[in-house]
């Protein structure tokens, strides 16, 4: 008998967490039918599958040159972001002065500033650089991705901080001694030891940069450097009415994601809960 | 030699991002200062007139910004609770050692991965084409019509929304809190012949307190700033009754072309979430003294 209750209980978390899940499904079966079959029942299973609307989104999306923008804009933004607040931290760390002080609780204190009080003055500054100093800065993805490591060093120089306090300090006394340059010092012996701390990082800036809207829809004007959120934004402009069109559109902007999700789930899930609590 | 060469590394290691932060994040923010006591249309060739504290005195005259501050503390106390609610609500299901525990886990937490703006979007059709279905079907059309386009209602749509994308992400961090809790505790109050209630209430809440703290302000800030799915799912309408604080400054300076204003505007935002987040920090420090 309490078996019994036990799987009926299995089988109802199962449920609700479909019934969670159930406006993907949504998305997924109607991005299939026409207008009619579309209108009459929402629900229901699609009567054939054709792909006829995705071809149609992605070309209307420009999806393939969104999905090489994003990708491109997001891996090298992390990469850069890791390589550098890693070694920022590290200093910090490990020289143990005022300016270090200084510093770190500047990175802190910066968190508090929403990207709202910054973005005007931001974009103001970044056009005059472009046009006054020749730096392509604006409306180039590099120029992004320059800002993007701006926007995410505080958050990931505080991480890698509090990891690195925590690591002895004696084996990179030894290798000192050994003769070992700051350098060799910190990407063969230190780097190796921050995988867990890397691996939260790259996930909640991968998570941040990858859905970001605002940020690229100030600095990126030209069409041909969209990412998938800014071409989901002016695909729903033009098309907001043709709703089949709409929903393969959507779907194959979720993909990314969920492969991304299949792929790195339990990391996910372990860096989100520690990103948070720190 | 040595000192010299130390200041060297120090450099090679941290002026690289330092350079590129203080370009994005300290010029920029110093500028916007000095912006908000101006007025200027953003045109480069018209002039920037000084006007002192004058933007600062005019937003408590702006009825939309007011009414957009409004709305925001409504929706933001409304998600709060929802949010957690249903976020706890999830962590002690999934935390019950039944087989299925760690699927519902997985597919709770997927919307989060799905930008707001994407949201969004998917959440329109479920409102205009599924709440109406839903209405027909029960004939319960005062429940289930499409939110979006009722004023009052609009609120509560974007309210569901959100829930819906952080509920998974509390989540995670109710169950860190709830496998902290020590078993020995809660098999003793099931000896001593405590009701599931009373263990909820009188054990495990309690140990709960330190998740629920950065859970509350985790939600309280992310519901303040919110800006993607409010542009997706309401675009601050209909007649501006779910425009927020962020949507407002937006509007403000790129929409109306009021920089200075709007700067001020952005300065006052940026008072209140830093407020807030101090809050958070200051509670949570004091609680773990005392724990």
């Amino acid at each position: 008998m309490k078996k019994v209750g036990k799987v009926i209980k299995d089988v109802l978390l199962v449920l609700l967490a479909l019934a969670f899940l159930s406006p993907i499904y949504i998305i997924f079966v109607n991005s299939f039918k026409d207008r009619q079959e579309l209108y009459d029942n929402a629900l229901s299973l699609p009567t054939n599958f054709s792909l006829q609307y995705y071809l149609q989104a992605m070309e209307k999306m420009n999806f393939l040159s969104a999905i090489v923008n994003s990708l491109y804009i997001t891996i090298v933004s992390v990469i850069i972001i890791v390589v550098l607040s890693s070694m920022t931290a590290w200093m910090l760390v490990r020289t143990n002065n005022k300016l270090s002080t200084v510093i770190f609780m500047t990175f802190i204190a910066t968190m508090l500033i929403p990207f709202q009080t910054l973005m005007m003055p931001l974009m103001q500054f970044m056009s005059s650089i472009t046009n006054n100093l020749n730096i392509p800065i604006y409306n180039t993805r590099e120029g992004l991705i320059f800002m993007n490591v701006g926007f995410h060093a505080s958050l990931s120089v505080f991480l890698y901080h509090g990891f690195i306090k925590s690591i002895p300090i004696t084996l990179e006394e030894a290798a000192t001694i050994d003769g070992a340059t700051k350098f060799g010092v910190f990407w063969r012996i230190i780097f190796p030891m921050l995988k867990p701390i890397t691996a939260t990082v790259m996930i909640l800036n991968v998570i941040s940069i990858w859905n970001d809207f605002l940020l690229p829809s100030l600095t990126l004007i030209d069409t041909s450097l969209r990412t998938i959120p800014l071409s989901t934004f002016y695909f729903f402009g033009e098309f907001s009415i043709q709703w089949n069109l709409a929903m393969a559109g959507l779907t194959l902007t979720i993909i990314p994601v969920i492969i991304f999700y299949a792929l790195a789930q339990k990391h996910i899930i372990k860096g989100i809960g520690e990103g948070a609590v720190k | 030699m040595a000192s010299k060469n130390k200041k060297l590394w120090y450099a090679l290691f941290t002026a690289p991002l330092l350079i590129i932060f203080i370009t994005v994040v300290i010029i920029p923010f110093i500028i916007g200062i000095y912006y908000a006591f101006f007025q200027w249309d953003g045109i480069a060739a018209n002039p920037k007139v000084f006007v002192g504290m004058e933007n600062f005195t005019k937003l408590l005259q702006d009825e939309r910004f007011l009414n957009s501050a409004w709305l925001t503390i409504l929706f933001t106390v409304l998600s709060v609770i929802t949010i957690n609610v249903v976020g706890l609500s999830f962590a002690l299901l999934v935390t019950s050692k039944l087989r299925t525990s760690n699927i519902a886990r997985t597919m709770l937490f997927m919307p989060y991965l799905i930008g707001g703006l994407i949201l969004g979007y998917i959440w329109q059709f479920v409102f205009l084409d599924v709440f109406e279905f839903f209405g027909e079907l029960t004939g319960l059309n005062t429940v289930f019509f499409n939110w979006l386009i009722d004023p009052q209602f609009s609120l509560y749509g974007l309210v569901f929304v959100f829930t819906w994308q952080m509920a998974g992400y509390i989540m995670i961090i109710y169950i860190a809190g709830l496998q902290g809790i020590p078993n020995d505790v809660v098999e003793a109050s099931k000896i001593d012949g405590a009701t599931p209630w009373q263990r909820f209430s009188r054990i495990t809440l309690p140990l709960l307190m330190p998740a629920l703290t950065i859970s509350l302000f985790l939600t309280l800030s992310s519901a303040f700033k919110i800006y993607d799915v409010n542009l997706s799912l309401t675009g601050g309408g209909p007649a501006n009754s779910t425009e927020m604080f962020a949507m407002n400054i937006y509007n403000e300076i790129f929409g109306s072309g009021n920089y200075g204003f709007g700067q001020a505007k952005a300065i006052v935002f940026f008072l209140i979430v830093a407020a807030i987040t101090l809050t958070q920090v200051y509670l949570t420090k004091k609680r773990e003294v005392e724990m």
